[in-house]
């Protein structure tokens, strides 16, 4: 059954490259990248008890806090153009004039 | 084999065939949906449903170990920041202007002028310029 599993997420995995691929806007690319990561995570878990070696679940759980955090860190630099630093905007500038 | 662990066999099966069935459904979604908002809705298929169903299937499989507190952890984890990302997404098309496709032929009314709390977002009209200002 794990196999069945296994074939079916990586099935999905491609179809969510063809959309993070083709999509149009960079939200499109954004939420592919974010099921990707998910989808991952749980082929990660799932080719764990494939090969019977369940010790793959660390690995998955990193792969989670990584992505998370990585799209967030894509949508603030798209809003705000940097990450850590804060960036003067538009707004700002007219609050100041 | 005792019926207990028939019948944990059989639901174990059940749970992840049906959760990777839903995680398969959701990138089809997100592969064929016409547009933005509609691959949104698709994303969160795999999010939650396949996901819940893939981990509880797992948990069936292996029985009262530390596997199973590792993969609980996985889950509340993916539980409170699957969709947690799916809204920072949402919000920040939102705010960029992005607005769902109407159907052919419908007659919308004009979209209300977006305020964001906060005071720095300002409305939609005044974040699509500054987005093409940035841009």
């Amino acid at each position: 059954m794990f196999v069945v599993a296994t074939i079916m997420i990586i099935l999905g995995m491609v179809l969510t490259l063809m959309r993070l691929f083709g999509g149009p806007t960079v939200y499109d690319r954004v939420l592919a990248v974010n099921l990707f990561g998910t989808l991952t995570v749980l082929l990660i878990a799932v080719k764990g008890f494939l090969s019977g070696r369940p010790d793959f679940l660390d690995i998955a759980l990193l792969y989670a806090l990584i992505n998370f955090v990585g799209t967030i860190a894509v949508l603030k630099f798209f809003r705000y153009r940097a990450i850590g630093d804060y960036a003067r905007t538009r707004d700002d500038e007219e609050e100041q004039s | 084999m005792s019926t207990a662990a028939l019948i944990q066999e059989v639901l174990s099966w059940v749970l992840v065939v049906s959760g990777a069935f839903f995680a398969l459904v959701g990138a089809f979604g997100t592969w064929r949906l016409p547009d933005f908002w509609s691959r949104l809705h698709a994303a969160s298929v795999t999010d939650s449903a396949g996901m819940i169903l893939l981990i509880a299937g797992m948990c069936l499989q292996s029985g009262l170990t530390l596997v199973t507190v590792k993969l609980i952890v996985i889950g509340i984890f993916l539980f409170i920041t699957g969709p947690t990302a799916t809204h920072a997404v949402a919000n920040a098309a939102l705010v960029s202007g992005l607005r769902p496709r109407e159907a052919e032929g419908l007659i919308a009314a004009e979209p209300e002028p977006l305020t964001v709390a906060g005071g720095a977002e300002g409305d939609a009209e005044g974040t699509r310029k500054e987005t093409a200002g940035a841009a």
